[in-house]
């Protein structure tokens, strides 16, 4: 596997996508590589990053506008 | 790992992992079963809080997935305030034959794709045309014929300094990133790494193909990161 075809593959690779043989290889080749070491590490950092933003905060208009909702339903 | 596990021959291996996580995915699903149902008797009961909990799991969520019919965000709130209500109204005739996420997730395509009208929807035919930007500049990567190493890094990427990773910059960062990304891009890293949601739950959210959805979260992800690959560097 080249470093090229790895930068293609890691997606499915990190959603399990690959088959078992080319999993083999993608595996292989990051155990001889530093740069895609890096860029393994890098693209599940960013993965992580953007879970953190679920951590927002509900804008206060929506949060207001749908218990107002709820309080009519229920009454 | 430890020395027994790495004993034991590949395969076996393998399927001992395997049966493992089908028992987990098994008891999770029956526990978030037993968790809609009380989450459905509280809100008969008028419970607000157990409300708002639903809201702040589920609203980003749904503008996210009402955004890719409706193309405006006034528009896709509103649609995910209808759903809400719809769902407040149709909640005693839940009957938990999905779960409560899949059939909130139901309403809310149904309505926007209704609002979305004849306007044609952006995904996925326009989503996956027209951009075949690559992850990585080719230019970082050495030419086929190298003797050596050919596609291999010409320049390599350097590690993030791990202290940085942690500032709310950095995080900007990755907000702004994703803001900048087509509209089904956006909405597939939004769904599956911002909300958290599975593979398959984007792919019935979205109403896209397996394949599809991977495309483009391969897109989005190699985006974000090269966004911060260049703060990073710069």
């Amino acid at each position: 596997m080249t470093c090229r075809e790895l930068v293609r593959l890691i997606t499915d690779y990190l959603e399990g996508g690959l088959s078992k043989r080319d999993r083999r290889r993608f595996e292989r080749h990051l155990r001889d590589c530093d740069g895609c070491t890096t860029y393994v590490e890098q693209m599940r950092e960013t993965v992580r990053l953007a879970g953190v933003l679920s951590e927002d905060d509900l804008a206060p208009q929506a949060r207001d506008e749908l218990l107002e909702v709820f309080r009519d339903w229920k009454s | 790992m430890s020395a027994a596990a790495f004993a034991l021959p590949a395969t076996e291996m393998a399927a001992t992992r395997s049966t493992r996580l089908l028992s987990l995915t098994k008891c999770a699903a029956n526990r978030s079963r037993a968790d809609d149902r009380a989450v459905v008797a509280a809100l008969c009961n008028g419970d607000e809080r157990v409300f708002e909990g639903l809201v702040e799991r589920y609203h980003r969520s749904l503008v996210r997935i009402a955004l890719t019919h409706v193309h405006d965000g006034a528009i896709a709130e509103d649609v995910a305030q209808e759903t809400w209500i719809a769902v407040l109204e149709g909640i005693e005739r839940f009957e938990g034959r999905s779960s409560l996420k899949t059939w909130i997730f139901t309403i809310l395509a149904n309505r926007a794709k209704t609002r979305g009208g004849r306007e044609r929807r952006q995904l996925p035919i326009s989503a996956l045309a027209g951009d075949d930007e690559p992850e990585v500049p080719l230019d970082r990567f050495l030419p086929p014929d190298d003797p050596h190493r050919p596609l291999g890094w010409a320049a390599p990427p350097r590690a993030w300094p791990e202290e940085r990773l942690l500032s709310g910059e950095v995080v900007e960062r990755v907000r702004e990133a994703i803001a900048q990304l087509p509209t089904a891009q956006q909405a597939v890293i939004g769904l599956r790494d911002v909300e958290g949601l599975s593979a398959e739950e984007v792919v019935a959210a979205l109403d896209i193909s397996a394949g599809n959805e991977r495309v483009l979260l391969h897109r989005a992800r190699s985006r974000v990161r090269r966004a911060l690959e260049e703060y990073f560097d710069h």
